[in-house]
């Protein structure tokens, strides 16, 4: 099973539930989605034993052939390719490798190279099979580090997806595919409004899903009434408390320092899959 | 005309409820909401819409399925896997490049314009205010961010006024890089958690690689007082400044359900403090 963790607004605890959960299970696959800031091996601290590069495909003129006729740079959808009187510019950055400037070019004056724009990395610890996956520094392209790490994907496995914060691309690309997610809010008026809109991107994807309420007692009532009044299930509410706070600063996982939380935990996943066999 | 932006790195440390405070200490701003996939600062700042426009992003595909002759040359040619088996279009794969259209033997394949989302010109209490909806599951949010952002040079200029304060993404990808291209300054609100010090090596990295200033500001520095410690450290070593330290206060929470800023609803200290920081922030920027 699939358990995608994801939230709308930054912050609300996704690493949180995500890295509790997948620590209270036995032999459970994490992955941090959250390729542009990874935090999740703060708090499962594996020891990472091997890394992979990404890279993606960008273009390569062959001057020799280009005749500067302009076709490839009108063709790029992203703005990728500038043609200027005798040569061509490639913003590298930019290039989303859909291959239309090499189909387009009637000179055949484009190849392809490989261009480095992050990693993923493995290891293990307390018997979770760890991944995450880190975007390099000033690369715009979260998308292709997310699939990397997608790959490593054991579907024999119990899989805990820890997802980046938004609604658009990275986190559909994150979430799809999941059989559950976990959307994680707080109960304040910015926890309410982007809950609605991560709830509007589950069902969108015809996932099932239930809700985390972290900080409860820090705002008001309105989460919970709106998961009321839409049948939403609440799985867990985390109360506002300093130690759990101070814990989570040092970067400690609270079902580490208890049994109770540890079981917890453990319950919400059993929740889970008793919704998913439903 | 001067540009602010506030990020993170880390989502939630703050950056939200820090730029609608800033708001009614600014005398002649225009504010932008750039985090558009989860925007939040119109719950604050409350504008009442002026303008709407549509925002085109991603171009899609779209298959006459009585002239597609199921060649089978798009499903091949689709880098993004965005055609199915039976030459459907997968919509959310779909980024729009027109490969499909291009290779297409029997111009089955046509590409259009999507409305994505919305961007909007509004007027607030505090001044005029450019954001947008980006629909649900859309891509190309570095786009909008964009077109938020000429929006609000277009008011500024307009309205005469001489600083954008941008409510920025969290994150380091593409939204952030298109909120921090070319602005004067970054503020980065941290938080002396692990996670969030962790975030903001890697922001402060985004900040350097595209030249713009950075200075930093601690947020609930009090909740681990060696965690701050450890950021001030890393910040003195880096020659960041530190603009402010401001205590954790659940004021801002109160605040932010009575739909106002934490300056206009308390005079604390946390206010304060707060009052204290922009007149640095704002030193440091017209200088």
């Amino acid at each position: 099973m699939k358990i995608a963790v994801a939230s709308g607004k930054g912050g609300t605890g996704k690493t949180t539930v995500a890295t509790n959960l997948a620590l209270s299970l036995e032999d459970a696959q994490f992955f941090d989605c959250d390729v542009e800031e990874p935090n999740a091996n703060i708090f499962i601290q594996a020891k990472i034993k091997e890394t992979e590069k990404v890279t993606i495909k960008i273009p390569v003129i062959d001057i020799t052939k280009c005749n500067y006729c302009g076709k490839c740079s009108e063709f790029c959808a992203f703005n990728a390719l500038a043609v200027v009187k005798s040569n061509v510019l490639i913003f590298p950055e930019l290039c989303h490798s859909c291959g239309g400037c090499e189909l387009i070019c009637s000179k055949d004056a484009i190849s392809w190279c490989e261009r480095v724009i992050g990693k993923v990395e493995h290891g293990y610890a307390n018997g979770i099979d760890f991944y995450h996956g880190l975007l390099n520094i000033g690369e715009m392209q979260a998308i292709p580090v997310i699939k990397a790490l997608k790959k490593k994907i054991n579907k024999k496995k119990t899989v805990i997806i820890d997802v980046p914060p938004g609604t658009s691309c990275p986190v559909i690309e994150s979430i799809s595919g999941s059989d559950y997610c976990i959307l994680v809010t707080e109960p304040t008026p910015f926890g309410l409004y982007d809950l609605k809109l991560a709830v509007g991107v589950v069902k969108h994807l015809f996932m099932p899903f239930g809700v985390v309420i972290n900080r409860d007692g820090i705002g008001d009532r309105r989460v919970e009434s709106y998961c009321q009044k839409e049948n939403i299930s609440v799985l867990l509410k985390i109360p506002e408390r300093k130690k759990i706070a101070h814990l989570y600063s040092n970067g400690i996982a609270i079902v580490n320092k208890s049994n109770e939380w540890r079981n917890m935990f453990a319950q919400v996943f059993d929740k889970i899959q008793d919704e998913v066999k439903r | 005309m001067k540009q602010l932006t506030v990020i993170s790195g880390k989502g939630g440390t703050g950056k939200t409820s820090l730029t609608a405070a800033f708001a009614s200490l600014t005398k002649n701003a225009v504010f932008a909401d750039c985090d558009v996939d989860a925007a939040d600062l119109h719950l604050i700042l409350k504008p009442e819409i002026k303008k709407t426009m549509n925002f085109y992003g991603l171009k899609i595909a779209s298959i006459n399925k009585n002239v597609c002759t199921i060649c089978m040359k798009c499903y091949e040619y689709c880098k993004y896997n965005a055609i199915d088996k039976d030459i459907n279009i997968i919509k959310e794969s779909c980024e729009g490049c027109g490969v499909c259209e291009y290779i297409c033997p029997v111009d089955a394949i046509q590409m259009s314009d999507r409305v994505s989302g919305f961007s909007y010109i509004s007027e607030t209490r505090f001044g005029p205010m450019a954001h947008a909806l980006l629909n649900t599951a859309e891509e190309a949010s570095g786009k909008l961010v964009t077109m938020v952002r000429n929006n609000a040079k277009k008011l500024a200029k307009e309205k005469k006024k001489d600083l954008i304060l941008i409510d920025g993404p969290p994150g380091i990808g593409c939204p952030v890089i298109s909120s921090i291209s070319g602005v004067d300054l970054v503020l980065i609100v941290t938080e002396p958690t692990l996670s969030a010090i962790h975030d903001l090596e890697r922001i402060l990295g985004v900040a350097h690689f595209f030249q713009v200033p950075a200075i930093v500001c601690i947020n609930k520095y009090d909740i681990n007082l060696d965690n701050t410690k450890k950021i001030e450290h890393y910040c003195k070593t880096n020659c960041v400044d530190i603009v402010g330290k401001l205590p954790y206060d659940n004021v801002v929470t109160e605040a932010m359900i009575h739909e106002k800023n934490v300056v206009e609803y308390s005079n604390g200290a946390l206010s304060k403090t707060l009052i204290d920081t922009w007149d640095k922030i704002q030193r440091r920027l017209f200088a």
